[in-house]
């Protein structure tokens, strides 16, 4: 199992956010993406997801390219982006529920449990404090398994609880073999990750 | 297949929690409806007339209303990424889409119509042909809204923009919408209209999922 990119280029408009980007993960890797404000972290993340089509270059998931079977791979992965993707009308354990249906599996009920928001699961999202929330959506990584995690700035809006939380959840994903990408600014070492600053190669590329 | 029946539920259970997204249309249609036996006094014979014109006129006004809920709240709160992540084919994501859409606006609209066909004096005769030109029109604008409305999901004042391009794609089905219900009132075979409504429905069905997949990957891009 591994994720491999190859010179990678990104555009935003006529901008160049990076070029030649190449990277290569395997089973166990954790890759912590860091760069400046608009440095293209993001953009990076969605390239990853295959939900964005990058400019240049090419993203190979066990050895075949994204794009020739984008479904498929879309099942491989999860993905959390500055939006939690929750519905505010349903409740946590409804959007768990969707959640992993739409997956065609049945969502995991610990999930929620594991990030202590179990009391929540009949509270409606939109009751509930953008931290809440951000735990009821990092519960979604649990309630339906997939070997890759895509997370842009997971730790938005957790308290220190909750980013301890996050990071034993990292650990333990890897250590069964899992794979995540995630783009964060916290300071915290993480013991399995490698980093990848963006910033640096803009600007060994131009 | 079960995904696609796991986001027909999704769609209508959470229609089911914000009942006003989907009676709003309803509701506007019932008003605009009030507004011709008001405006135009109690006159049985020229409401008759009008009724065909009317019932398509408000129906349309009402429908281009609903169209907000099918994408912008996903598209918003960031479940549009993860219905397309949950690995359902876009196409079918489109469809199950629309047939939500449907179930919860166009069949009720189509009911609306007929119930408001008595008060505009319409003969008995009409409401069979009104019924099935509603369901049939009304599908097709369902598709047609659709892709209007991936298309606009990018788009700063997308609801605007919405009216100013459905509303000229829709005058096909306006046309022998009211047409259907016009050639009922005066005792014309109605069977004509109503196949280029089965026409232009099977047109959109072949059509639409397809072009609003391309938009959508294109919004999200």
């Amino acid at each position: 199992m591994g994720l491999n990119a190859e010179s990678l280029g990104c555009r935003r408009g006529n901008r160049v956010l990076f070029t030649e980007l190449s990277f290569s993960l395997g089973a166990g890797d954790l890759l912590v993406l860091r760069g400046t404000n608009g440095s293209g972290k993001t953009s990076l993340l969605r390239l990853l997801t295959g939900l964005s089509r990058p400019a240049a270059g090419r993203i190979l998931w066990n050895g075949i390219t994204i794009t020739q079977d984008l479904e498929t791979y879309f099942r491989q992965l999860h993905y959390l982006g500055h939006l939690d993707g929750l519905k505010s009308a349903f409740t946590a354990r409804e959007n768990l529920h969707y959640s992993a249906h739409l997956r065609g599996t049945i969502a995991d009920a610990s999930a929620l449990n594991h990030f202590n928001v179990a009391s929540l699961e009949n509270m409606p999202i939109r009751l509930l404090s953008a931290g809440q929330r951000r735990r009821i959506a990092l519960a979604r990584l649990l309630a339906s398994p997939a070997p890759l995690w895509l997370l842009d700035e997971p730790s938005a809006a957790l308290d220190h609880d909750g980013v301890a939380l996050l990071h034993q959840t990292l650990t333990d994903h890897c250590r069964n073999g899992g794979i995540a990408v995630i783009a964060s600014h916290d300071s915290i070492a993480h013991p399995l990750a490698k980093v990848l600053e963006i910033n640096s190669l803009r600007s060994a590329a131009s | 297949m079960m995904v696609f029946f796991a986001l027909l539920h999704r769609e209508l259970r959470l229609a089911g929690r914000q009942k006003f997204d989907v009676t709003l249309p309803l509701a506007v249609a019932v008003l605009i409806l009030l507004l011709f036996p008001l405006s135009l006094g109690p006159e049985p014979d020229l409401l008759r007339r009008l009724a065909p014109a009317a019932l398509w006129i408000a129906a349309l006004l009402g429908a281009l209303l609903g169209l907000d809920r099918l994408f912008h709240s996903d598209f918003d709160d960031g479940s549009l990424d993860q219905l397309i992540l949950s690995g359902l084919p876009l196409p079918l994501l489109v469809l199950g889409k629309s047939l939500g859409h449907w179930l919860l606006t166009s069949l009720p609209m189509t009911a609306v119509t007929l119930l408001m066909g008595i008060f505009l004096n319409l003969p008995g005769t009409a409401f069979l042909p009104l019924a099935l030109a509603m369901i049939l029109g009304g599908a097709s604008l369902t598709l047609l809204g659709t892709t209007i409305m991936a298309l606009t999901l990018g788009a700063r004042r997308g609801g605007a923009l919405t009216g100013l391009l459905l509303l000229p794609l829709t005058l096909p089905i306006a046309i022998f919408g009211a047409g259907t219900v016009t050639a009922a009132l005066s005792d014309l075979p109605t069977r004509p209209p109503l196949l280029v409504l089965g026409g232009i429905f099977l047109g959109c069905l072949a059509i639409c999922p397809f072009l609003a997949a391309i938009a959508l990957r294109e919004a999200l891009d």
